[in-house]
């Protein structure tokens, strides 16, 4: 028993990145952008968010304020990147998949550069500590799992619910959905698609890197070179995973994370699992669900990775 | 509902248009214009500029030079917003919904007073669906996905929304290539009803249609009106010569039936649907070699299945397909083809051609293997080039050379690459699937004359077409398709529409003489 709930409460904290920056690559897709470059927005949001606490955060009363300045600095950052990576795959057309894989190695490089210049080695800072919520977190197993972690996993959690109403209930999730999914016909009715896959693609980018603060600011509480670890792709692939849907993706989020969190508590037991493998799953998943449900592909966007040009037949 | 009257339209006026695209002059110096209440009939040959010059009317494209009066005042649209805004509604050629959405959404899409910045009010948005609804007699269901729809349902949604966003001024560009004759007949009747409260600009290239419904015609040539005047007052013989700018005289089959051997023989044939139901179900025909028979249906009975099925595109659930006297059922495209069989597909954009190559690369589609346009794995360009060059000129195909992509040809040049392709291999039987869909009568009348050259020289053809003239003028039997089974068939000289019609909704009557 004990076990378990150690495993849930470790691995709920360890799907927020995931869910965070594969909520926001949902958006970019639903507009019909794929962003393979989220690691690299991710990498940057780490570094921005860890900057501002370890230069002037250093304890003092103002210490907490800098952690949530350092937050902003990296959804900015985030989503200042989307808007780039929007300049060459939206108005410049460029492939998505080849820009992608570009903005994720400008993402990581320029982190690191940063890092080594700025700060030199490995540092930690004290980052966002847990907030457990009074009385819920006494609460037998439910309190350890859901409410007694700091304040960015419970509105993490809140994220998925805004996410599906923003996508399904507001005019500006309609014409995402349009555009992702037939931009001619967007167009045609007065939809500006290409604005639309801009003001996505910085949702999606100041998303992950909010994703990526979290990982330097409540999870590893430092910043290194590896501190993304491949999350932004398994983003990516959750998105497919959970066919576009914020609730699917969530779930797809915990499934993983709590897959990695079951293989570390192996490993504490002297267990020997391929982390590897863990590593390697989520990957196999998404290719096995993907082979089985063709029909649920046409639910999504069907024209994702395709730039829309009026005036271009295609 | 006050807000609900736009400002009326009672005089649109387009004024030297001119549109230009990398290589083609689109539109050339257009002028046109439409009284309120007044039904326009927009007619020319595919490519000729009738969807360019009316993209350009919805703010879609912006004119090189030229200009739009709306009773009597200079408008200049900058997207299709401020086209809805002045009362304007288009219903587009290939429809424009988005699939995975339902009919509620599609429509919310344009509906901006249903919009706040938090919430679409999607009951405001169904309560306007009533209205137009009841207003016109046009029935949808507002929570079915559009992909469910069938299209001519899906047509009504595209109708309903735009009389949604208040138009009043509507235009249908070709709106009936792709309906039955029923769903036809149907929109043609809600059109006339209409004309009380709208003005509308029609396109289509079935000049019957064109007679049957508009006031004034005008008609482009390449470009430029090359004719405008009162529809009464000519027939659909002179709409069409001014059209192509020659006469043009559908063709007949007209020669005594030959007595070939049989060159295909399909035996209690099942196969499945996409859907998984048997979309054939039990079919039996028999096809000679220098004949045509023509498979007349309302389609989706079965004809799609069918055809791909002989073609070797559909497993072959039960029943034998002799081609030749040989099975040919279950065998891949590939055998087919190489056992000398012909097809043209009803997708051409999708199946028939591969839209990014060259003209003369989709030529060759078929052959890339063959001595002939290849040695030792590479291609022999300069016979390619020939070979183009040869194909182009014999079928008159449009287009700047022969290195365009074919996916940029307009639909009747892609019909002729495909044809062109598909004859030249000189198969030893043709299925060809709505050869003549969307297209205007020019492109028409070659095809048909193609398909008849063929058969005197003795090929077999399966033809399979919803349009019964032309099912009547090309065939030497006509069988007719209903739920997957051959309920009859007629000879050509004991056809007639009035028959047919009968027939392809199901029912068979008794004592007539069918084989
Ligand atoms: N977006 C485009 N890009 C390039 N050429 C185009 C484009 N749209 C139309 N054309 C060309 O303009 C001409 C007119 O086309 P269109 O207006 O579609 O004709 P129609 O509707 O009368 O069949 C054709 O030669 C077509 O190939
Ligand atoms: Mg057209």
């Amino acid at each position: 028993m004990d076990f378990a709930v150690n495993i849930l409460a470790l691995g709920v904290p360890f799907s927020v990145a995931l869910l965070i920056a594969s909520l926001g690559e949902m958006f970019n897709q639903r507009a019909g952008v794929f962003n393979l470059g989220c690691e690299g927005i991710m990498a940057m949001g780490a570094f921005l968010g860890f900057l501002a606490p370890f230069l002037v955060g250093r304890g003092g009363p103002t210490a907490e304020i800098w952690n949530y300045a350092g937050i902003l600095m990296a959804m900015a950052a985030g989503a200042l990147m989307g808007i780039f990576f929007g300049l060459a795959v939206v108005t410049f057309r460029a492939p998505q998949g080849i820009a992608g894989i570009g903005l994720q190695m400008f993402g990581v490089g320029v982190a690191g550069t940063f890092f080594r210049h700025f700060v030199g080695g490995t540092q930690s800072i004290p980052g966002i500590p847990a907030m457990p919520i009074p009385l819920l977190s006494k609460i037998p197993v439910l309190g350890p799992i859901l409410f007694s972690h700091n304040p960015l996993v419970y509105v993490a959690f809140l994220l998925p619910p805004a996410a599906w109403y923003v996508l399904f209930k507001t005019p500006w999730g309609l014409r995402v959905r349009a555009s992702g999914a037939n931009p001619r016909a967007a167009d045609s009715i007065g939809v500006k698609v290409n604005l639309v896959r801009f003001q996505a693609l910085a949702v999606g980018g100041a998303l992950a890197g909010l994703a990526g603060a979290y990982l330097s600011l409540c999870q590893a509480k430092m910043f290194s070179d590896e501190i993304i670890a491949g999350r932004g792709f398994i983003a990516v692939a959750l998105v497919y995973f959970g066919h576009w849907r914020p609730l699917k993706i969530t779930g797809g989020a915990l499934l993983f994370s709590l897959a990695q969190a079951l293989q570390l508590a192996i490993q504490g037991r002297g267990i020997n699992f391929p982390y590897e493998f863990a590593v390697m799953l989520p990957y196999v998943l998404v290719i096995v669900v993907l082979a089985f449900s063709r029909e649920n592909l046409l639910l999504g966007p069907t024209a994702l990775g395709r730039p829309f040009n009026r005036e271009i037949r295609t | 509902m006050p807000q609900e009257i736009v400002n009326r339209i009672s005089s649109l006026r387009m004024e030297g248009i001119t549109k230009r695209f990398p290589g083609t002059l689109a539109c050339d110096d257009i002028s046109l214009s439409v009284g309120e209440g007044e039904i326009l009939a927009l007619v020319g040959e595919n490519g000729a500029g009738k969807t360019t010059l009316m993209n350009i009317l919805m703010g879609l494209y912006r004119p090189d030079e030229g200009r739009i009066l709306i009773n009597g005042s200079e408008v200049v649209f900058r997207s299709p917003n401020d086209a809805f805004a002045a009362g304007l509604g288009m219903v587009h050629q290939q429809y424009m919904l988005v699939a995975n959405m339902t009919v509620l959404e599609n429509i919310a899409l344009g509906y901006k007073r249903a919009w706040s910045p938090l919430r679409v009010d999607l009951e405001m948005v169904r309560a306007r669906i009533g209205e137009v609804a009841d207003r016109y007699g046009l029935s949808v269901d507002p929570d079915a996905f559009v992909w469910q729809l069938s299209i001519g349902e899906q047509q009504r949604v595209e109708l309903v929304k735009t009389l949604c966003l208040g138009a009043r001024f509507l235009i249908l560009d070709e709106p009936t290539s792709a309906l039955t004759p029923q769903e036809t007949d149907e929109l043609i009747d809600l059109l006339k009803r209409m004309r009380s409260e709208l003005s509308i600009i029609f396109i289509s290239h079935k000049l019957h249609e064109v007679k049957n419904l508009s006031d004034r015609v005008v008609i482009l040539r390449r470009g430029s009106v090359a004719f405008e005047g009162s529809t009464s007052e000519h027939s659909p013989g002179e709409i069409a010569a001014l059209m192509t700018g020659r006469e043009v005289v559908l063709p007949k089959n007209e020669a005594p039936c030959c007595e070939g051997c049989e060159a295909l023989a399909i035996r209690g044939l099942k196969v499945r649907s996409d859907r998984g139901f048997l979309a054939v179900d039990g079919l039996d025909l028999s096809i000679c070699s220098g004949e045509i028979v023509g498979l007349a249906g309302v389609s989706g009975n079965g004809q799609r299945e069918l055809a791909e099925a002989i073609n070797g595109l559909r497993s072959v659930e039960e029943g034998e397909i002799l081609f030749f006297g040989r099975d040919i059922a279950n065998l891949k495209p590939g055998e087919v083809i190489a056992e000398g069989m012909g097809y043209i597909p009803e997708e051409r954009n999708t199946e028939g051609i591969v839209p990014p190559f060259s003209m003369k690369e989709n030529f060759i589609l078929k052959d890339s293997g063959d001595p002939h346009y290849a040695s030792r794995s590479f291609l022999r360009l300069k016979e390619i080039d020939r070979n183009a060059d040869r194909l182009r000129e014999e079928f008159d195909i449009r287009s700047p050379d022969t290195r365009v992509a074919a996916g940029s040809l307009s639909g009747g040049n892609i019909q002729k690459v495909i044809l062109a392709r598909e004859l030249s291999r000189a198969p030893r039987f043709l299925v060809a699937v709505y050869p003549t869909r969307g297209l205007d009568m020019g492109a028409a009348e070659f095809i048909h004359k193609r398909l008849l050259e063929k058969r005197a020289e003795g090929m077999g053809i399966l033809l399979v077409s919803e349009e019964l003239e032309e099912v009547l003028d090309l065939s030497d039997r006509i069988a007719v398709i209903f739920k997957g089974r051959i309920i009859d068939t007629l000879d050509r000289d004991s056809a007639d529409s009035r028959k047919l019609g009968v027939l392809m909704a199901g029912v068979k009557e008794s004592g007539d003489e069918a084989v």
